[in-house]
């Protein structure tokens, strides 16, 4: 979390803070691990009118920030929903508004966006996969497939990343719609699903098309958002098990003494400790350089995004070490932060994926 | 740290440097490894080098930007944090007085600022901003490294000065010093931490001999010092009477914020994050060298050294502007202080790895230098406080957890025990 929020971020952070404590405590984030949404419309739709879907959203488009920095402000909800697994759509919503309101024609965002701020609607951003577009006279004719697509199976509108004449284009997509497929897949974390998209010939209108044409650098933009996103959430995230971690090592006694007196494990924790502000400043540094359009935000996404892939899978399996058996159990509150933390790891790039990404770019420095 | 109200705005500032930095200021020769070139120089070169950097720390005091967040009644300019960022940015690919940094302007200049009179700071702190004076820490000995307050040099009151007798060691650069800093035992009946007191020393006194320690890469930077009945005046003492260790902790604290790249007394493009263009990343180059560039095993250390770098810069601004800001507490040095080990360890490793053959057996140049390099890789994890000191310090100082049990907190240190216990003769 950046530690220079402004008093409009932590005004803002408050009431859904607030919010996301009496309507998601724990137990009723464990109690939707089998629901197939994974959230309810009603906790949903009363988020939404809190602005959770609206501050990557123009105000001409019904939307608005809270401190004029649409990506920091963005990035402070994501860490509460970090903070508290919180369930629902928050990414793939967020990302599919952010993309119709900044590229998408007047139609397109009369269509799309009011629904989203809302929260009569759900949108999902497929990207992890290839989609081929063919131009059939004044349609686009989609195949290929994408996987995994986070809330694909809740979504009402699919934003599809697509190649049409070799030129990354994104497509608005039904789900419902002929030759469109939506599979439903199992999900390590509690509250976040997934789902895999194909598309067999499926048609649809030229006007889906958002933006017009080539819209190589939107997804790009939207794709660095993304993995700052679930860099910033998995901070958040280890920053509670480590809480936990740090309460347990003072009230756990062993050989008559507090863990805490242990040299061998206060100097884990001072390496946790580590790790986790480490992972506080590189994802403020990514979200700065996002939201100020740095020519560096790449790499200070990459760099982030493999960071705290790679260190914060190792705290939260410390934590559970430092825990002993207990810290395995179904019971303790710890699995629910190390699933998020798999799944923000491992999609939209693994930490391995974002190296590879950062020697291309120390290659052409 | 006290600053008065700036008389121009920092994009004013900047402005200025820019026109001021490229006209006065030499360029850097790109792509060179500082620590290889420095390796090889003679003793000749190397007394030039230091007086070049002297010389260079002249130009920025006779230009008016030496000392930034120095008070001004000591010849600083008084100025925030904000300004020296900006400095250090402009002065990317540009010259600046590299080895008067650490430890002269900090932890030296920082510590007396904290606690020393105001004589010293009207003679000495002006003095080190035009490049007159470098100075050097005396505090680790030979009987122990992170023990740094169980100091055996001694100083006894004779009238009006004290007498030291001891020795330092590790001491950075000190054959080019011109003063030392020094904790010294006072009190030998009282606890460790309660018998001790800060001095300043004439490093040309003639009861300070010199010796300069070879390490395994050849270089001869670290020295140790033996002090024979060096009279140092009263007036020459930093701190009260016993109460060293209070200077003691500040005077780590600046270290250890130094280290972690975070300190306002520091100042040149080292502490930028703007890279220099055109010298490229060195990790790529060593690949390249070693023809291991396509290889995405090779790839994916680039990529790793770079991440450690991202990661301990963005710490830095973040422990940085938390302290600035009031909202994090001066014990998150020492979180900085780690990673900058943690960082420079693993990228050390890294670039070996990259090197190859060529790093043990080859041609001067990058990969030969990762090799040599990777023979004092623990170099930074073990000066300026040792990693498991900092580990210690975080989990004690930052997260509470208790300190280590210490049966001696209430021995005089007289009788605390300083080696293993004598055995009898075997008869």
């Amino acid at each position: 979390m950046d530690i220079l929020v402004t008093e409009d971020q932590e005004f803002f952070r408050e009431a859904s803070g607030k919010y996301l404590e009496q309507e998601c405590p724990i137990p009723q984030v464990r109690a939707l691990y089998g629901d197939p949404a994974g959230f309810t419309e009603a906790y949903w739709k009363q988020g939404c009118e809190l602005g959770w879907t609206s501050l990557l959203v123009s105000e001409e488009h019904g939307g608005g920030t809270v401190s004029g920095s649409a990506v920091l402000d963005f990035m402070a909800l994501v860490d509460l929903f970090g903070t508290h697994v919180a369930p629902g759509p928050l990414l793939a919503t967020n990302l599919v508004a952010a993309a119709v309101s900044r590229g998408g024609t007047a139609a397109q965002q009369a269509d799309v966006i009011p629904g989203l701020i809302s929260g009569d609607s759900v949108a999902a951003w497929a990207d992890a996969g290839e989609v081929t577009a063919e131009r059939a006279g004044d349609h686009l004719v989609l195949s290929g497939g994408h996987t995994p697509v986070e809330a694909g199976a809740q979504a009402d509108v699919l934003l599809v990343t697509a190649r049409l004449d070799g030129t990354p284009v994104q497509v608005l997509v039904d789900p419902n719609g002929a030759g469109v497929a939506v599979t439903p897949l199992l999900s390590i974390d509690m509250t976040r699903r997934f789902a895999k998209v194909e598309l067999d010939g499926a048609r649809v209108p030229a006007s889906a098309l958002v933006g017009g044409g080539d819209a190589t650098a939107e997804i790009a933009w939207l794709r660095l958002l993304a993995a700052t996103a679930q860099s910033v959430e998995a901070t958040a995230a280890a920053q509670v098990a480590f809480d936990l971690t740090m309460e347990w090592m003072f009230d756990r006694y062993s050989f008559g003494r507090p863990l805490a007196s242990y040299q061998e494990l206060k100097h884990r924790c001072a390496d946790m400790k580590l790790w986790l502000e480490c992972s506080h400043g590189i994802t403020t540094s990514a979200a700065r350089a996002l939201q100020a359009g740095d020519d560096d935000a790449a790499e200070w996404v990459s760099g982030a995004k493999a960071y705290t892939g790679q260190y914060l899978a190792e705290l939260v399996q410390d934590c559970i070490q430092m825990h002993g058996g207990i810290g395995l159990t179904w019971e303790h509150d710890l699995h629910l932060y190390q699933r998020r933390i798999a799944a923000d790891r491992n999609t939209h790039g693994t930490p391995a994926d974002h190296r590879l990404q950062l020697a291309a770019m120390r290659e052409a420095v | 740290m006290e600053t008065s109200r700036p008389p121009e705005s920092v994009e004013e500032f900047r402005a200025r440097l820019e026109a001021w930095v490229p006209a006065n200021l030499p360029r850097q020769e790109a792509g060179v490894d500082h620590m290889a070139k420095r390796r090889s120089m003679n003793e000749e070169e190397e007394v030039a080098e230091v007086q070049r950097h002297r010389d260079l720390q002249r130009t920025l005091w006779d230009g008016g930007f030496a000392g930034i967040c120095f008070p001004a009644a000591y010849g600083g300019l008084g100025l925030p944090y904000e300004y020296q960022l900006a400095f250090n940015d402009v002065v990317v690919g540009y010259e600046t007085p590299a080895l008067l940094q650490v430890p002269t302007f900090v932890p030296c200049g920082a510590v007396l600022l904290d606690f020393a009179n105001e004589d010293i700071l009207e003679r000495h702190i002006p003095a080190m901003l035009r490049g007159d004076e470098i100075w050097m820490q005396f505090l680790s000995e030979p009987s122990g490294g992170s023990d740094v307050a169980g100091a055996l040099t001694t100083a006894v009151r004779d009238g009006d000065e004290w007498v030291l007798n001891g020795s330092k060691i590790w001491t950075s650069g000190a054959w080019a010093a011109d003063y030392g800093l020094c904790l010294a035992r006072t009190n030998w009946d009282v606890p460790k931490h309660r018998g001790l007191t800060v001095f300043v020393v004439p490093m040309h006194d003639d009861g300070v001999e010199l010796h300069r320690i070879e390490m395994t890469d050849g270089s001869r930077e670290f020295c140790q010092e033996f002090l024979t009945d060096v009279r140092i005046p009263d007036s020459y003492r930093v701190g009260e009477v016993d109460d060293g260790w209070t200077v003691g902790t500040r005077w780590m604290f600046h270290e250890r914020n130094a280290m972690g790249g975070g300190s306002p007394y520091t100042s040149g493009n080292r502490y930028s994050e703007v890279v220099v263009e055109n010298e490229g990343d060195k990790y790529v180059r060593i690949a390249r060298a070693a023809g291991r560039l396509d290889d995405s095993r090779a790839r994916d250390l680039i990529g790793e050294s770079r991440t450690l770098h991202l990661a301990s810069t963005a710490l830095t601004t973040r422990v940085s502007e938390g302290m600035l800001a009031g909202k994090l507490p001066d014990t998150y040095a020492s979180i900085t202080r780690l990673m900058h080990a943690v960082d420079a360890v693993r990228s050390t490793s890294i670039a070996f790895e990259l090197g190859g053959a060529a790093a043990v057996a080859g041609e001067a140049g990058v990969g030969f230098d990762a090799g040599q390099t990777w023979l004092v890789r623990q170099q930074g994890a073990i000066g300026g406080g040792t990693t498991e000191m900092a580990r210690n310090n975080i989990s004690e100082r930052v997260l509470g957890m208790p300190r280590e049990h210490n049966p001696f907190s209430n021995v005089p240190f007289r009788d605390v025990p300083k080696g293993p216990p004598s055995t009898a003769p075997a008869n």
